[in-house]
């Protein structure tokens, strides 16, 4: 089996985000690291909206992320440090729209490990060097600097190692022009590693080192260093330096030192501030629970800087620091406003917050105020004794806050994320829909939802109003050439037309000049003030005086279809006849001499736009009845000539020739398409050779059940084209490629531009008698999503086999429940104690939920109809039980009657594994499956991780035993049992009597029932150890999991093996034989295996489009969406691999990792070809292009099909 | 340490343990070997994002508060070493 990997949908979560001037420009940019994947965003200052400029894969892990700028520079770069074992720099050119790698340095081996730097990163705040640090030890210096040809320069690295010392964070100190100097949060682990009593590693400090890089000597020295709180996390710069032009300092310089509970400001020779973390005052909170800082933001105004800080509850701080030149007086802090946990926090100059959330979605907010003067208590170390140092051992006094609503920040923008996906489904479920949605459950907590994506562009609806008829064709246009925006919307219907003028209203208008008596065909705005009209009986010019210059058709002959420009004007007649009309320099319309006989029924005409400083485009597309496109000269030397004809296999419906930028064929240029739609609903597109007019590169794909309409449209001022059939296609260029996406909408009978103050790039079309207007706000994404909320985070969900519904668990550890957190409330009440009521009421899924200790868990029960997009029934569990895994079970001991059974724990631990005691909860369906009612609850000894229906019965993976349960009339009755499981039984998988089994750390074992001994045996199992997340049954032999690291892997078993277990009735055989390597007596084979890069919540074989082949989905934990598409023949496989061996060479990954050994990070890669790689392709410059095609005895074009042709079948996207 | 000396097989090896931390050696004591192994797999947690978020969503914390307990874990992952025999 060979597969092709391609990601539908790449990992939305943000690991971290950096902001700056990266295209040299004034307006700053954020790169975001999706962990596998940069993206530079572009909030726009004016709307508030974040647009994605460019995303790139990179091949690689990206740990860390830095933006400097050289001294005196304007640009900045950004410096990443990844899993490659190289310090990469980056530079984004907006020219090519790219990220070019400027230096690559080499300093250790490939690997997230403990002593390769890559994990941190530090710059000095002016740009001069650079730190990178591994977890354990290393620390690496390079100095940054210019050539006399003002390129950056990277010097070779300094080294500051110190054994035994572990980092844990590290930060640039700001010194203005003096030497560059880092600090470091460290402890030192040699004693405590040889103190047998423990005292050493109780004693163990935590130092904040300062290292100090000698620019003069060339080397990097310890400067300072002393011990600070030893539960600190987390360093942030501090403003310092004096200001070149003044004598003034920025700022004291130094560190805030944020540690568990408090912040410190410390420096060198410098007293110490201290100021406790203001926590809120929740009745139910672990007063033992430390509050730690996660996120962390300077921001520097004229003259003044101040911080945000993030606690882990989501709560921002705002700490500023009182100082006298380099004299600290105070360190202040107050609580600012609540926002999602983010990874990274980003300030925008022009008064922007970006929150890049650790999960879910991520959100531009807008600075309103700066909490300046409000009534928020603020906590000053001045009110403490020593500045909050008398007793640095002893805590401080607790502070307290009231979180409120967003107060100082108002939201801009929402990005929307699926990171985490916990579980999802592959299933069709709308109504007229011929592809199948999926189905994610994704996020955490509070914040948790149930997505529905859809193949599709979402549609934002301006306008609906019903008309009196039902129009056939719909227009607009503006009066004159350089008009802003369209002033009439013309309808056409079977008897006559209707012109409506757009104003503060839009209103029927009669002295336009048009005909209304008869149907319109054509529309246009021509010469520089004049509009026309195409009807049956002939063409009107409408002049700006309101003067007519009518065109009659012969008599006896009528127009039967028509397309215009600008300057020219072509009909064909009913005779089959074309007629051709072009505007002179004076503005008239002139016919030219002679006719045109097509010797068949012209269906289609098309020309393209006048390109810019031309007279006329030179080429006419004529589709007639007899199944042929013939492209016609228009060109004053040879006009009317057939040039080149190319056959269909249907009578052609519509023809649109239009120009469009596609980078993967042309990088500056727009190509001519020639797209011709077919009466079967099949579209062809072509590329016509603007030198010959010949037809080349002919691609198709089926759109739909009904003849394809085609319209020439603009999106983002870039020429689009909209195709309608049953579904309605979009045709349009993103990020200089070209995309062809269905918008998610009903079918519509027609459309065009549509462009007023309000709605500057909308579309109109009509529906049967409605006309709507309608905006496409989200061009480029690929995946319309709709959510559900829910309470806790989503574990698991399934479908019901009959009804609609989907029921799904939902838990989190460390929460109460309502019910239990009501109980304790009501007890502290009944104490006495004092509830602040708007404390407790406080909205989860913005604020979160107080933390509870370990132990506690808060567990749902939810039926959601995913249709209506609603939760239908929600059923808490009480007893501190969490829901871990569900089915639906048809009892054969009940006569097949279906049965929701739950496995859940109580007081489940996570590390290691306990609970007091598991439970098989099983449900009978109530209401046509809206409700739920317990019949009875089953004890078992361990978590219950897994369960699923078997011949009529359950099976259930219990800790490391698989036992299979009848349902009786108090409980369920165990009937047979296999221990021999590794470590937890984490999914199973059946056919006929075969169960696959995914253990947490032993991968996927095959077991059989043995029905007439009633055994469960093991018969093979893996050679592999695996950290099995997901498991799908491929065939009757294979199995496709994935694990905890990123991998994929397809497994099969010997098929003689499978017949012999199989033909062994009583499993006699299979119990006596020996074992090998410790495991079970045969073992399954490895047919592929790839690593993604995201950790594999779900396996689903699939169909993806109506009719196509079966393909393999996942979904990432970050998000990611990707398939593995199986090939059909050993040529494909062997151009492909090919392929992607020469990309490979050609295209080097931007951190430097060797992308051969990224998709073999733990095994080698096995016969599965990287898509998204060779999906780059169309990135290349054009030299490569033809190189590598040249290589393959292949042309670009062939290629470039070859790659769509992939996509397409498999996915439809 | 002279220079001639630091051909020698032996020197070269504890060249090698100095650069390299957590490489085994044939004395190695099960407490050191467990030991390593922690860290480098605690390392290798909080170097991975999928990882962390794994673990975090597991745990209901922060990713932030999961890397920081992860990397406070590194100073002793396996407890205080076994009292050596006194001989």
């Amino acid at each position: 089996m060979h597969l092709y990997n391609l990601t539908l949908q790449p990992p939305t979560a943000i690991t971290q985000a950096i902001v700056g001037n990266f295209s040299g420009a004034r307006q700053q940019e954020i790169i975001v690291s999706h962990g596998t994947r940069l993206e530079l965003l572009r909030p726009d200052p004016q709307t508030g909206k974040v647009a994605t400029v460019i995303a790139c894969d990179v091949f690689g892990s990206i740990r860390s992320l830095a933006a400097f700028r050289l001294t005196g520079g304007t640009k900045d770069y950004a410096i990443v440090g990844s899993d490659s074992g190289r310090i990469v720099i980056l530079d984004y050119d907006p020219k090519t729209s790219s990220f070019v790698k400027l230096h690559q340095e080499t300093y250790g081996k490939s690997g997230a490990r403990r002593i390769v730097p890559g994990q941190y990163l530090a710059v000095d705040p002016k740009g001069r060097s650079v730190m990178i640090s591994a977890i354990e030890k290393a620390k690496l210096v390079y100095i940054l600097n210019r050539d006399a040809a003002a390129n950056l320069t990277i010097s070779s690295p300094l080294e500051a190692h110190k054994n035994a010392s572990i980092i844990h964070h590290i930060v640039g100190l700001d010194v203005g022009f003096e030497n560059p100097t880092f600090a470091a949060l460290e402890v030192d682990y040699s004693e405590s590693d040889q103190d047998p009593t423990g005292e050493a590693f109780n004693n163990a400090e935590k130092l904040l080192t300062y290292y100090e890089l000698d620019l003069g000597l060339n080397h990097v020295v310890r400067k300072w260093s002393a011990p600070t709180d030893p539960r600190a996390n987390l360093l942030v710069q501090v403003p310092g330096g004096q200001l070149a032009s003044s004598d003034r300092y920025d700022g004291p310089s130094g560190v805030l030192v944020c540690c568990e509970d408090h912040i410190i400001y410390r420096h060198m020779d410098a007293p110490q501030h201290r100021v406790p973390i203001p926590r809120r005052r929740h009745p139910l909170e672990d007063p033992d629970r430390g509050l730690i800082i996660v996120a962390a933001v300077m921001h520097k105004m004229k003259g003044a800087f101040f911080f945000l800080l993030q606690s882990e509850e989501g709560d921002l701080y705002k700490v500023t620091i009182e100082h006298e030149e380099e004299e600290v007086k105070a360190l202040k802090i107050k609580y600012f406003d609540t926002v999602p946990v983010a990874s990274s926090l980003c300030i925008l100059k022009s008064g922007f917050l970006f929150v890049a959330s650790e999960f879910g979605n991520h959100y531009l907010y807008q600075f309103q105020k700066l909490g300046d003067d409000d009534d928020e208590p603020e906590f000053s170390s001045t009110s403490y004794p020593s500045f909050g140092m008398d007793d640095p051992t002893l805590p401080l006094r607790r502070a307290y806050f009231k979180p409120h609503a967003l107060d100082n920040l108002a939201l801009a923008d929402e990005l929307e994320s699926l990171d985490p996906i916990l579980d999802a489904k592959v299933m069709n479920l709308l109504p007229n829909s011929d592809s199948p949605q999926i189905f994610t459950a994704c996020g955490r907590g509070a914040r948790s939802s149930l997505r529905m994506l859809r193949h599709g562009l979402e549609v934002e609806e301006v306008v609906s109003s019903d008309l009196p008829g039902i129009p056939n064709a719909v227009w607009t246009t503006k009066i004159k050439e350089d008009d802003l925006y369209d002033s009439y919307i013309i309808l056409s219907f079977v008897n006559g037309t209707l012109v409506l003028s757009i104003g503060e209203t839009i209103e029927e208008v009669q002295d336009t000049g048009f005909l209304s008596s008869a149907p319109t065909l054509a529309v246009q705005q021509i010469g520089e003030d004049a509009l026309l009209q195409v009807h049956p009986h002939g063409i009107r010019h409408v002049l700006s005086d309101r003067r007519v210059n009518e065109w009659r058709a012969p008599s006896g002959k009528t127009i039967v279809t028509a397309t215009t420009n600008k300057r020219q004007v072509v009909v064909a007649l009913s005779s089959a006849e074309l007629v051709y009309f072009e505007l002179d320099l004076e503005g008239q319309l002139n016919e030219f001499q002679d006719r045109k006989a097509m010797g068949s029924t012209v269906l289609a005409l098309s020309v393209g736009e006048v390109p810019e400083g031309r007279q006329r485009t030179p080429y006419l597309a004529v589709g007639c009845e007899d199944q042929t496109v013939r492209i016609i000269s228009l060109d004053p030397e040879s006009t009317l000539e057939t040039i080149s004809l190319q056959a269909l296999t249907a009578p052609p419906s519509a023809i649109c020739i239009a120009d469009i930028l596609d980078a993967s064929i042309n990088k500056s240029h727009p190509t001519t398409f020639v797209n011709i739609g077919l009466q079967n609903g099949v579209l062809l597109r072509t590329v016509l050779d603007p030198v010959n007019g010949q037809l080349t590169d002919t691609r198709t794909r089926f759109l739909g059940t009904r003849p394809i309409r085609l319209l020439r449209i603009q999106t983002q001022k870039n020429p689009a084209i909209l195709a309608l059939s049953s579904r309605s296609w979009l045709n349009y260029t993103h990020q200089n490629l070209m995309h062809f996406t269905p918008l998610i909408l009903d079918t519509l009978d027609y459309a065009w531009n549509f462009s007023a103050e309000l709605c500057p790039e909308g579309l109109i079309g009509i529906a049967g008698s409605t006309l709507r207007i309608f905006q496409i706000p989200k061009l480029g994404t690929k995946l319309k999503q709709d959510s559900i909320p829910l309470a806790y985070t989503p574990r698991k969900f399934i479908s019901h086999p009959t009804n609609r519904y989907f029921y799904l668990i939902e838990g989190d550890h460390r929460s109460y429940s309502d019910a239990t957190a009501t109980s304790k409330l009501n007890e502290l009440r009944s104490q006495g104690k004092m509830i602040d009521d708007d404390i407790v009421n406080l909205p989860p899924e913005t604020f979160g939920r107080v933390k509870a200790p370990a132990g506690q868990w808060a567990s749902n029960i939810r039926i959601i109809d995913p249709v209506d997009a609603k939760t239908v029934n929600v059923i808490p569990l009480d007893n501190n039980e969490s829901a871990f895994s569900l089915a639906i079970v048809p009892f054969a001991a009940r006569g097949g009657e279906l049965h929701l059974v739950v496995g859940t724990a109580q007081d489940t631990f996570l590390s290691p594994r306990s609970c007091t005691s598991g439970f098989l909860r099983t449900y009978r369906f109530t209401d046509d499956g809206t409700g739920l009612e317990l019949l009875h609850k089953t004890e078992t000894d361990d978590v219950p991780l897994a369960v699923m229906p078997f011949q009529g019965r359950l099976v259930a993976g219990v800790g490391k035993a698989l036992r299979i349960y009848d349902i009786g009339k108090k409980k369920l009755l165990r009937k047979v049992e296999n221990k021999g499981f590794g470590s937890a039984i984490v999914n199973l998988n059946t056919q006929g009597s075969r169960i696959l089994v995914g253990d947490m750390q032993e991968s996927i074992f095959f077991a059989v029932y043995k029905a007439p001994e009633n055994r469960l045996l093991i018969f093979a199992d893996d050679t592999q150890p695996r950290w099995v997340t997901a498991a799908c049954m491929v065939d009757y032999t294979t199995v496709a999991a994935g694990d905890r690291f990123g991998n994929v892997f397809v497994n099969r078993l010997d098929m003689k093996v499978s017949d012999q277990v199989d033909d062994d009735p009583t499993g006699a055989g299979i119990l006596h034989e020996k074992g090998i390597l410790m495991g079970a007596p045969h073992k399954t084979k490895m047919l592929s295996h790839f690593h993604v890069g995201d950790l594999v919540t779900s396996i689903h074989k699939v169909s993806l489009v109506a009719g196509g082949r079966e393909v393999l989905l996942y979904t990432g934990l970050h998000g990611t969406v990707g398939i593995l598409v199986p090939f059909v023949s050993k040529e494909d496989v062997d151009f492909i691999s090919t392929l992607e061996q020469h990309i490979r060479s050609e295209q080097p990954s931007l951190v430097g990792r060797d992308q051969l050994a990224w998709r073999g990070y733990y095994v080698p890669v096995k016969a599965v070809v990287d898509g998204d790689l060779c999906e780059t392709f169309a990135r290349l410059p054009a030299s490569k292009q033809s190189a590598i095609a040249g290589e393959l005895d292949r042309t670009v074009g062939e290629v470039l099909k070859k790659l769509e042709q992939l996509r397409v079948t498999a996915s439809g996207f | 340490m002279s220079s001639e000396l630091r051909y020698t097989a032996n020197t070269q090896l504890e060249h090698l343990h100095a650069r390299y931390t957590g490489t085994g050696h044939a004395d190695i004591t099960k407490y050191e070997w467990l030991t390593h192994q922690h860290r480098d797999t605690l390392a290798s947690i909080v170097g991975h994002p999928t990882l962390t978020s794994y673990l975090a969503i597991a745990d209901n914390e922060s990713i932030g508060r999961v890397k920081f307990e992860m990397t406070e874990r590194m100073l002793q992952p396996c407890g205080p070493p076994p009292a050596k025999d006194e001989d």
